[in-house]
């Protein structure tokens, strides 16, 4: 039998080695474990800087024992090659596994243990841990602000109604694939705003929503007779008129009548609120700011001295300005530039605001890809006899585009987090309705309860989008 | 008697202040293949851009096919709608199938039905013989394989001149020869192409003409064989002597 020599653990004798230091580094967690849950200190008879550091000591030596190259198992290879590769990294994992063991019954405490949910009123908090019947007792608020109660229905239904809609995708048939582009870009927001102006802000301009889709439905169906050649005129023009003649002409009498008699109730923007006054914000300027910044990057590069210059200016502008700024001057200076009676809602004010700010942003980060592109894709586009548009479309932007999947998501989840800065203009979402709730006389002191419930709720958001940037990245994944 | 397809005269042009092309005088018959070859710099690359205008030239005219090269964009991508060109570097769309790539520009610019589109693109890749692999991307691909699919891509769009542009210069010596054979095969097919390369062995073979450049002046032109029989210049005795 081999001398044992502690100081080099080797392959002759390699279960003695690995018992040894697996007893080792399990009697200094199951120390740390005991300290931490049941607050009992059961190395407390060695004098005390010894017993603070004996679980490090002993699960250092536990791990430098264990530490054997090729032993031939499977588990313990691959401990020693991610988590114990020299001395200083089995320190680091040691102070991690105790700084999590540590830091759980806290937590655990804070979060379910001691937290409390029943009741409804400040008086059943009284443990230790947190107080979610805050939470509970304001989650109607905090997911639609100040939006009357009876009428949160139509918020909801439109939210489902686009939700369902943007799922079409999924079950759109190979003949109508093509097609989705064309609805997710421009269809679906037009939609969208539809929905959110006329029905989730209701009042005698829902009839107007209702003209709306009366015109797109007739002339849609009229429009299965109209040759293809003419469709695309067809389709700006006639909705339009057909609108117009239905608001002007044929209903305008009756359209005053019904308006008093039977509309959905007119809620201002000013109270809107919540997490849905998040999703709408963040939805718009995303669909807004992805166009404008892509025309501008495109602009930055055009020959046409007029366009490049407004392009550049446009971008330096609002890369220059704080958007806090740029929310104030919405709010307060633009208003002075309009005339008397002219009036632009505070939300539509804030959702041009932000848009054109990230716009600068994603024009930027556009620009970045188009400039990856090597210069013979733009010379085998212009030899086979496209044109700017066509070659952009077809050739440059499907490249430069997936290109920035990353960059652009990087922006976009910038702006979601941006938008609880709209409380400068009286605008509360959720972070606003937070602090509403916080300063509330009758709901003093639970002001980390609303913002770790904030927290995991952009999180979520945050991540779920994160994720399916990724996604994207990966379906257009075609090098290789 | 044989028609001019291509009539450049007089022409000069300008990187900076640095002249590229001086004095350029060059007629194409229909039908003919012309090799340009030369050593690097000499504008041979610069002068066969000038014919589809991925570059300008600052004086002198280009005529295509009865169109004088202008300002005028809108004659431009129809000029360059008949004139098919090949690159260095392939150039394919990366993210655009072997067979999309093929049928991208007859759909779009040609306004071709998709299914027509496919079919003359299954064909043309089939003279050049990567029919199977119609449905892989550029990436998936050798440079080889790469090339030919560059090849058909330009023919799909049924151009009256092919250009080449250094066509086997960035490719392995094995792959050169499939490259050569699908342009030999073109050049049989009576194509009127315009060649920049320093393969001689497929000058000897195809080429009716060839064109000697240097320092951006045409500088020796003539039958194939006579040119490499009896070079008349000092320049181009020197270049033969060197390359052959």
């Amino acid at each position: 039998m081999n001398k044992l020599n502690f100081l080099q653990p080797d392959k002759n004798n390699i279960y003695t080695y690995l018992y040894t230091g697996v007893i080792l580094v399990a009697i200094s967690i199951f120390i740390v474990f005991l300290n931490s849950f049941f607050n009992k200190d059961i190395v407390s008879f060695l004098p005390g800087p010894i017993s603070f550091f004996l679980p490090l000591i002993l699960g250092f030596i536990g791990l430098h024992l264990i530490r054997i190259d090729y032993s031939g198992l499977r588990f313990l290879d691959s401990i020693n090659k991610n988590i114990n590769t020299n001395n200083f990294n089995a320190f680091l994992s040691l102070l991690i596994v105790f700084v999590v063991i540590k830091s759980l019954p806290p937590l655990l405490s804070w979060f379910i243990l001691d937290a409390n949910i029943a009741g409804d009123s400040k008086d059943v908090c009284t443990g230790s841990g947190a107080c979610w019947t805050y939470i509970k007792i304001w989650f109607n608020r905090f997911m639609y602000g100040m939006y009357p109660n009876a009428e949160q229905w139509r918020i909801n239904l439109s939210f489902i109604a686009l939700a369902f809609l943007g799922t079409i995708g999924f079950f759109a048939t190979e003949k109508f694939k093509k097609y989705l582009t064309l609805y997710y870009v421009v269809v679906y927001p037009v939609i969208a705003f539809f929905f959110i102006f006329f029905f989730i802000s209701g009042g005698p301009i829902f009839f107007d929503f209702s003209y709306g889709i009366i015109a797109a439905v007739i002339s849609i169906i009229i429009g299965f007779f109209i040759p293809s050649k003419f469709k695309m005129y067809y389709f700006i023009i006639v909705p339009i008129t057909l609108y117009i003649l239905l608001k002007y002409v044929f209903f305008y009498e009756e359209l005053i009548e019904l308006g008093k008699l039977e509309a959905l109730e007119w809620v201002e923007t000013g109270a809107w609120g919540g997490l849905s006054l998040t999703f709408i914000v963040s939805f718009f300027c995303l669909i807004f700011c992805f166009p404008i910044g892509l025309f501008l990057s495109l602009g930055r590069r055009s020959d046409f001295p007029i366009i490049k210059y407004f392009s550049i200016g446009m971008i330096e502008f609002w890369r220059g300005v704080p958007l806090i700024t740029v929310l104030f001057m919405s709010s307060v200076m633009f208003p002075m530039f309009l005339p008397e009676d002219m009036f632009i809602d505070k939300l539509v004010r804030v959702i041009i605001a932000i848009s054109l700010f990230e716009a600068a942003y994603v024009a930027e980060v556009i620009r970045g890809g188009l400039q990856a592109l090597p210069r013979g894709q733009y010379d085998a586009a212009k030899s086979l006899g496209m044109g700017y548009w066509k070659m952009h479309i077809l050739v440059i932007l499907p490249q430069a585009l997936k290109l920035v999947i990353p960059g652009i998501a990087n922006t976009f989840l910038a702006l979601v987090k941006d938008t609880p800065l709209i409380f400068v203009v009286g605008l509360l979402e959720i972070v606003g309705m937070l602090n509403l709730a916080k300063t509330n006389p009758e709901w003093l002191g639970f002001a980390m309860e609303g913002y770790v419930f904030a927290s995991v709720l952009f999180f979520i958001i945050c991540y779920a989008m994160s994720k399916y940037s990724y996604n994207l990245e990966q379906k257009y994944k075609t090098e290789r | 008697m044989s028609d001019k397809i291509i009539q450049i005269t007089e022409m000069n042009k300008w990187f900076g202040d640095f002249q590229v092309l001086k004095n350029i005088n060059l007629e194409v018959e229909k039908n003919k293949k012309i090799v340009v070859c030369g050593p690097s710099g000499s504008g041979k690359s610069t002068l066969i851009r000038c014919i589809n205008r991925l570059e300008e030239h600052q004086q002198g005219s280009i005529v295509v096919d009865g169109n004088e090269l202008t300002e005028d964009t809108k004659d431009i991508e129809k000029i360059r709608a008949e004139v098919g060109m090949v690159f260095q570097q392939f150039n394919l769309f990366p993210h655009l199938s072997i067979l999309d790539n093929c049928t991208l520009a007859p759909i779009w610019v040609k306004k071709m039905p998709k299914k027509e589109a496919e079919d003359l693109a299954l064909q043309h890749l089939e003279k050049v013989q990567i029919a199977d692999q119609a449905n892989k991307y550029p990436g998936q691909l050798s440079g080889g394989q790469q090339q030919r699919c560059a090849i058909a891509r330009a023919l799909c769009m049924e151009p009256k001149i092919m250009l080449f542009d250094e066509p086997t210069s960035a490719l392995d010596p094995e792959m050169i020869k499939e490259v050569l054979d699908a342009m030999v095969n073109l050049a049989k097919a009576g194509m009127t192409m315009i060649v920049v390369t320093h393969e001689m062995g497929f000058a000897k073979e195809v080429a009716d003409e060839v064109i000697f450049m240097d320092e951006g002046m045409i500088v020796e032109r003539a039958e194939t064989k006579e040119f490499f029989a009896n070079p008349k210049s000092d320049r181009t005795k020197l270049f033969l002597s060197q390359i052959l």
